[in-house]
């Protein structure tokens, strides 16, 4: 199967996935993205979702935890592993 | 010249545990990214005897400095700040079981051009979580010096302390090649973190094992309300005892003061001042017990996941979920609770917030709502719960929902805007350090005793002597205070308040709980002898009916009487009309409620 690149918000639940890059769409976005410690290389999971709409989300960066929204998610491209 | 050194480094990181463990100070900790949003300075002296001047500043990511207290962090490290010399050098600190991630922030740092030293923190909790790191080869591939050390230990702090001047003195100011930007940043910090990590456990595990529990999408939300819950029922049924202790006390002081000469001696100090500072003295226990819950939450790890478990329901109404901390610190107290806002990025955001900070239940109401809770409501069962603790919890759960009201309204016309990120760290969880927490604990009792003996001493003396004077025998129309209560009387009448009530309210508006120990005062000079001795709380049922109990109460639920907020308020905002806007909705709110209450309560149990 060719692994095919989608958004973070788009992962199922514990579903590990690498990140591949940004959507340059939202520059300021990406920006606070780094800063906060997303990076391309970093794995990430979704461990947690909230109960109105699926937003935020709750996702394992590295060791760290950081809540985000399913807007903010969505410009984070990964590619899943298995 | 003093060497002036800054602390620098991510949010919750630990910078201000190891700013109080070095210079003896008493900054605000918590287990939550943003508890600290001010600049705070002290003293360092090291072994050697020498001293240095340390800085701590509020957590940053990253250079770009999106939300005030972030700018304000950068400002004093780039020496942007009048009047303020820049920093001789940085500490920079970090997580050590966060490194991976937020490495490429310290690279960052170094941008600004100061000598660095990077202290790697927590380094118990990386080595619990069995995360080895090569000290000596990251100080190699960094060019600068790296110390590990658990800040709130002695021992931890060794490496750092044996080593200060030298470590102060030797490090040099990086050399300035070319700025790379911040995806280079990234990944020079991942090659490096690659290096010297050496990891033999999964992350987490005890975090992401109790988030399984706090986090579910169901039952989170419902421990969250039955945490609330079980706070307002423990801070009704811990401090029974302890308030009937100091009750019994405050009367007998009383009844020793009556019998003094001459009268106006015995009435000042019985009806003046222990009427007035000993009925606010009572509810110490119940702020002790409420404070002990909120310092307990914040230093665990639970408030940032409250903050989570909330925001879908915040995103509805246009806040983000960040807006929560410094809304559950209004809980406290308004003033850190707006102050707090600095941390949240959009100044609309930030603007909303601050307006609804006021509608979270302060802990200065408390004394007010348990005061009348305790005279007019009756302290049954109502299935598994105590219906004082029902009504409380209703009163603080009334205020959450009008702040949202407000929230909503405000955020589709005057602070319309375009909806915000939410980023939020979560941090692992902690058992609470118990020295801290006493610290804290007795520090915010001590400042709660304080104000009874200052402010409130000082209200319920004047207002003895407008009560009691002059002495016309007429009783208290005819005094000073029953004059100018009865200026504004008319706009309180149609919501039930009495004269009493009225005179009562305006020294509550140096701080919300005086009013309290100013009803102490006038009813003590009110009530006869045999009244005065069965306390506050059983005047009031002889005063009052329960409409105008219940109207009170849904005044106090809003409450725009609070100076020391509305400077607060005025000086971050820095703008009047945010100010007077604050203050006027909040008092057509307040009136409108206790409206209602007091005409449909009267209909209905009359």
């Amino acid at each position: 199967m060719r692994k095919i690149p989608t958004s973070l918000d788009q992962l199922a639940n514990r579903q590990r996935a690498v990140i591949s890059g940004f959507l340059a769409a939202h520059g300021g976005l990406t920006q606070k993205l780094r800063e906060i410690g997303f990076a391309e290389g970093d794995e990430v999971e979704i461990l947690h979702r909230g109960l109105i709409g699926g937003s935020p989300l709750s996702v394992r960066l590295n060791r760290c935890i950081i809540a985000l929204r399913k807007t903010e998610a969505s410009q984070i491209q990964v590619v899943c592993v298995s | 010249m003093t060497i002036r050194i800054a602390l620098v480094g991510a949010p919750n990181t630990g910078k201000t545990t190891l700013f109080n463990a070095l210079t003896g100070g008493r900054g605000k900790t918590g287990n939550y990214p943003g508890v600290t949003v001010e600049k705070r300075t002290g003293i360092y002296t090291s072994n050697s005897g020498e001293t240095y001047e340390l800085i701590d500043l509020p957590g940053v990511y990253g250079l770009s400095g999106r939300s005030s207290d972030e700018r304000v962090s950068l400002q004093h490290l780039r020496g942007e700040i009048d009047g303020e010399r820049q920093p001789d050098m940085m500490l920079a600190v970090l997580d050590a079981s966060r490194l991976q991630t937020h490495l490429h922030s310290i690279l960052q740092f170094q941008q600004i051009g100061l000598p660095m030293v990077l202290i790697l923190n927590m380094m118990d909790m990386a080595e619990r979580d069995g995360l080895e790191i090569d000290l000596v080869s990251l100080e190699k591939q960094l060019g600068f010096p790296v110390v590990g050390v658990t800040a709130p230990r002695k021992n931890g702090r060794q490496a750092l302390e044996d080593n200060w001047d030298n470590l102060v003195k030797t490090t040099k100011k990086p050399t300035q090649d070319k700025q790379l930007d911040l995806p280079a940043l990234q990944s020079q910090a991942r090659k490096i973190t690659k290096s010297v990590i050496k990891q033999s456990s999964a992350s987490h595990d005890l975090t992401q094992n109790i988030d399984r529990v706090t986090m579910h999408p169901v039952f989170g939300p419902f421990l969250l309300m039955g945490i609330m819950f079980f706070i307002f029922q423990a801070v009704y049924t811990w401090s029974a005892i302890p308030m009937d202790m100091i009750e019994a006390g405050v009367r007998f002081l009383q009844a020793g003061a009556k019998q003094l000469q001459p009268e106006w001696l015995a009435s000042l100090l019985g009806d003046g001042i222990i009427a007035g500072v000993g009925s606010i003295m009572v509810f110490l226990p119940q702020i002790v017990i409420l404070f002990a819950f909120i310092l307990l939450l914040e230093a665990s790890g639970y408030m940032a996941r409250a903050a989570f478990l909330v925001d879908g329901l915040m995103s509805k109404i246009g806040l983000n979920g960040r807006a929560l901390i410094p809304l559950l610190s209004s809980f406290a107290c308004a003033i850190p609770g707006i102050m707090a806002a600095r941390s949240i990025e959009s100044e609309r955001d930030r603007l909303t917030t601050i307006m609804i900070a006021p509608l979270m239940t302060c802990s200065a109401r408390l004394p007010v709502y348990a005061l009348i809770i305790g005279a007019f409501i009756p302290s049954q069962s109502v299935g598994l719960f105590n219906l004082q603790g029902l009504v409380l919890f209703t009163l603080y759960m009334t205020g959450i929902l009008f702040a949202v009201l407000v929230a909503f309204v405000l955020r589709r016309t005057v602070t319309k805007g375009p909806a915000q990120h939410l980023l939020l760290e979560l941090p692992g969880y902690m058992v609470p350090k118990m020295v801290d927490f006493w610290i804290a604990l007795f520090s915010r009792a001590w400042a709660f005793v304080r104000k009874a003996g200052t402010i409130i001493f000082a209200t319920s003396v004047i207002l003895w002597g407008l009560t009691r004077y002059p002495q016309t025998g007429g009783g208290i129309r005819d005094s000073y205070a029953g004059t100018i209560g009865s200026w504004i009387e008319p706009i309180f009448r149609p919501i039930g308040f009495s004269l009493e009530t009225v005179i009562a309210l305006v020294p509550g508006m140096a701080a919300r709980e005086v009013v309290v120990a100013a009803m102490g005062t006038v009813y003590a000079i009110q009530g006869t002898e045999q009244q005065v001795e069965l306390g506050l709380a059983a005047l009031l049922q002889s005063a009052w009916s329960l409409p105008s109990a219940l109207a009170f109460l849904a005044w106090y639920v809003f409450a725009p009487q609070c100076f020391a907020t509305l400077a607060t308020v005025r000086r971050e905002t820095n703008s009047w009309n945010w100010t007077l806007f604050l203050a006027g909705y909040l008092f057509v709110l307040a009136w409108v409620a206790a409206f209602a209450t007091f005409q449909i309560s009267t209909r209905v149990l009359g």
